[in-house]
């Protein structure tokens, strides 16, 4: 990430807000040297380089991101780190973990150094990569997960691939648990999901779309759970879509496997409804699924056995999503979109406030073991100033991404980032 | 929560309900069925003319573009399109211009620049015409001649004119459909007709392999078994089965799936006696349909042809007249 000289800054009027609860008064942060100096009055009469005015808004820790493609090296046309950093930023993340699908693929240390030195002259934020599990994610060769580590990646993930053969995702996992690095696989049977890109379900059976049905989940979560309790590996899943997933993960977490598990945002929101009318935004992997395993989901993230959401962020240009629905690429343009989306559900009572950043900070912090996701003195300064009583639009001007496919489109979204502050410094704020 | 604003049954039809494209039969009542159905009628009387035309589409030009290949289909709506004395270009997609990488949207805009009133569109993917019709220019009314597994309506209507003549009415009707539901685009465009138009009872009849998950949300019930699902009935439709079901594991053999799902004298006589027998075509004969029963006097498969044209007609000139409808009407919401 960018830097720049460290600059005291003064947060006026916000409540405190964290996973483990609301502020009960109005008050004010300090910032000094990066990290938190200081609240209330103590913060109000030092004296900071600058006062940041915040009335009616929350102050949380920075949201992390497990999973974002930021689509640099290789894929300009769809965004780059400079752009969609600049859109996790406003949408109030202060640390993404880079997709290793990028071209070249990120399976050697150069790769990772790249990111890192592209994120460090470009990305307000702070962006931590993932190592590609194999070597060109093609599911065959290992890739130097040591060397990898060593030049950055904090976690290793096999992107949307997975790893079909069974006898070398074991032995990625025994590598991996050698060392102790986590592993992170969206669990989808290939063979079962085969050419599909919408939930097997009541819509393909009206629309006639190729489907993907729960069970290319449900089958690879098993494997991937048994295999996890085998090797000893610390075991990560991403983008998990079904209930079934759900009560899978929590059944292999009480018996002591070390999985944990997280799940897109618009998950939470959308169901296969939603493609409905062909909309090509909604076509993602693992696809919207029925509102049982909607609901699923959610009761997952309150108990705790799904510990984070995620943007799985993908931004394309217009012309991979200009087409028949079949012929088009998978992914939202949602960075920007996720703290939205999460306010919608809370006022529909499906989340609580709490629930909800703790889902965005302390809990995936936790994944990674990141020191990230608490509001206390001496902890660095990665910051969420955020108004849920304003609203705004998204739509091809204000959107920050170069993906424009956001998941809602045209009409008022609840809840502004005020201020991103990254590591002390102002990351994002309305120009 | 929904996220969709532009549902299907809003694309399709003007502000006053009337047809502008003919994309899907979701979301098309029973009147505005009942009206296709009236109108087709009306036409197959132009067609027993020594004249047979009239001047609905006179100086209109209608592109049938298929992007898969089709003999009847493409034929009929050629036949229908200058019985109406519209001007007709004939374009086989499928082996010029994206085989050389041209996008779906680009060879739309050349074609855009012709000045075309009407595509008719065959597409091997789901929800093609849909696409087409959000991206062309406003007043290009779009036929929708079969699109992937999603529907083929003008096929579905015209098996439901062809079922009104022989049954007079849609009411207390029994109707199965036999074969490879999963993969038809027919079928799910027959299953959502024959709920529309009121038929008592609607079956399908496949093995689990042939039938799409949640099959039963569409309207209809399951019937593993031919011999029993075949009672009672008023109306059977035979769909064609491709090879490739063998490939897929699918099916074990073509031989297997005829002596379980084929369709001969010997089960059609537990149908009602006056049971008409219907297939989309082209038929495989000795794959599911055995000759004496696809030639036989309760074959209606040649009517079924016969008003194809007239449906196409009927379809054809109801949505050029909703076209120009919105375009002679000022506004705002003119076109979208």
């Amino acid at each position: 990430m960018k830097t720049s000289a460290p600059e005291s800054l003064c947060i006026t009027g916000v409540t405190l807000l964290s996973g483990a609860g609301i502020g009960d008064q109005v008050t004010s942060v300090l910032i000094q040297d990066g990290a938190i100096a200081a609240f209330g009055k103590q913060a109000e009469q030092a004296t900071a380089d600058r006062v940041l005015q915040a009335e009616g808004c929350y102050l949380s820790p920075g949201f992390v991101d497990l999973y974002c493609n930021l689509r640099e090296p290789g894929n300009g046309q769809k965004g780059n780190i400079a752009s969609e950093t600049r859109a996790a930023a406003k949408g109030g993340f202060t640390t993404v973990c880079a997709a290793p699908d990028s071209s070249p693929i990120n399976d050697t240390g150069a790769v990772t150094r790249l990111i890192q030195e592209v994120a460090s002259e470009r990305s307000p934020i702070r962006v931590l990569p993932l190592g590609a599990t194999t070597r060109g994610l093609e599911g065959e060769l290992l890739s130097d997960m040591a060397g990898l580590t060593a030049a950055g990646c904090v976690a290793f993930s096999n992107g949307s691939l997975g790893i079909r053969d069974a006898r070398v995702l074991r032995r990625a996992m025994a590598y991996a648990r050698t060392f102790g690095y986590t592993l992170m696989f969206q669990p989808n049977n290939r063979a079962l999901a085969a050419d599909g890109f919408a939930h097997d379900g009541l819509v393909t059976a009206r629309l006639g779309l190729l489907g993907i049905p729960e069970i290319a989940e449900t089958t690879a979560v098993m494997e991937l759970l048994l295999l996890a309790e085998e090797t000893g590996v610390r075991l990560h899943l991403s983008q998990i879509s079904t209930a079934r997933a759900v009560e899978m993960v929590a059944e292999a977490q009480a018996r002591g496997v070390a999985v944990s598990a997280d799940v897109a945002m618009h998950q939470l929101v959308f169901t296969e409804d939603a493609l409905s009318g062909f909309d090509s935004r909604f076509h993602v992997i693992p696809p919207l699924r029925s509102e049982n395993d909607r609901q699923g989901l959610l009761t997952g993230l309150r108990t705790g056995t799904v510990s984070a959401v995620v943007s799985q962020h993908q931004p394309h240009d217009p012309a991979a999503k200009r087409a028949p629905l079949g012929e088009t690429a998978p992914g939202l343009s949602s960075v920007e979109s996720v703290l939205s989306m999460g306010l919608m559900l809370v006022s529909d009572g499906e989340l609580t406030l709490p629930e909800l950043i703790r889902a965005l900070t302390s809990g995936p912090a936790g994944v990674l073991g990141l020191g990230v996701g608490e509001l206390r003195i001496g902890v660095g300064a990665d910051l969420c100033v955020f108004d849920p009583a304003a609203t705004w639009v998204a739509n091809d001007t204000s959107l920050q991404s170069t993906g424009k496919h956001g998941p809602i489109l045209g009409r008022p979204l609840p809840g502004v980032v005020r201020y991103t502050i990254s590591q002390g410094s102002v990351a994002w704020q309305p120009t | 929560m929904t996220a969709t604003d532009s549902s299907l049954p809003t694309l399709q039809l003007t502000r006053e309900g009337r047809l502008k494209h003919f994309l899907t039969l979701d979301g098309l009542d029973q009147a505005l069925l009942t009206d296709i159905l009236d109108t087709a009628d009306s036409f197959i009387e132009v067609g027993e003319r020594s004249i047979k035309k009239v001047p609905l589409l006179r100086g209109r030009t209608v592109v049938n573009l298929f992007f898969e290949s089709s003999t009847r289909t493409r034929s009929t709506f050629e036949l229908a399109a200058k019985r109406l004395s519209a001007d007709v270009l004939n374009l086989d997609i499928n082996t010029s211009a994206t085989s050389k990488g041209e996008t779906l949207s680009d060879t739309l805009l050349n074609l855009e620049a012709m000045a075309s009133d009407m595509f008719v569109v065959r597409h091997s993917q789901s929800g093609a015409p849909h696409f087409i019709a959000e991206t062309v220019t406003p007043g290009v009314a779009i036929i929708n001649a079969g699109d992937g597994r999603h529907a083929h309506p003008t096929q579905a209507m015209l098996d439901m004119l062809t079922i009104r003549q022989h049954k007079g009415q849609f009411a207390g009707l029994k109707v199965a459909i036999v074969g490879d539901i999963l993969h038809s685009r027919v079928a799910r465009s027959q299953i959502r007709a024959l709920n529309t138009l009121g038929v008592e009872e609607v079956r399908v009849i496949a093995p689990a392999t042939l039938l799409p998950k949640d099959v039963e949300s569409l309207g209809c019930k399951v019937e593993y078994d031919m011999r029993h699902g075949l009672r009672d009935l008023d109306v059977i439709i035979m769909l064609r089965l491709q090879r490739e079901r063998m490939e897929g594991a699918l099916l074990p053999s073509e031989r297997e799936f005829y002596r379980l799902y084929g369709l001969n004298e010997e089960k059609l006589a537990l149908a009602d006696s006056r049971c008409i027998v219907m297939h989309p075509g082209p038929i495989n004969r000795g794959v599911e349909i055995e000759s004496a029963v696809a030639d036989g006097p309760q074959s209606v498969i040649l009517n079924q042809v016969t008003n194809g044209i007239a449906v196409r007609m009927a379809v054809m000139s109801m949505a050029m007249s909703g076209q120009v409808s919105e375009r002679v009407q000022p506004g705002e919401g003119a076109g979208q």
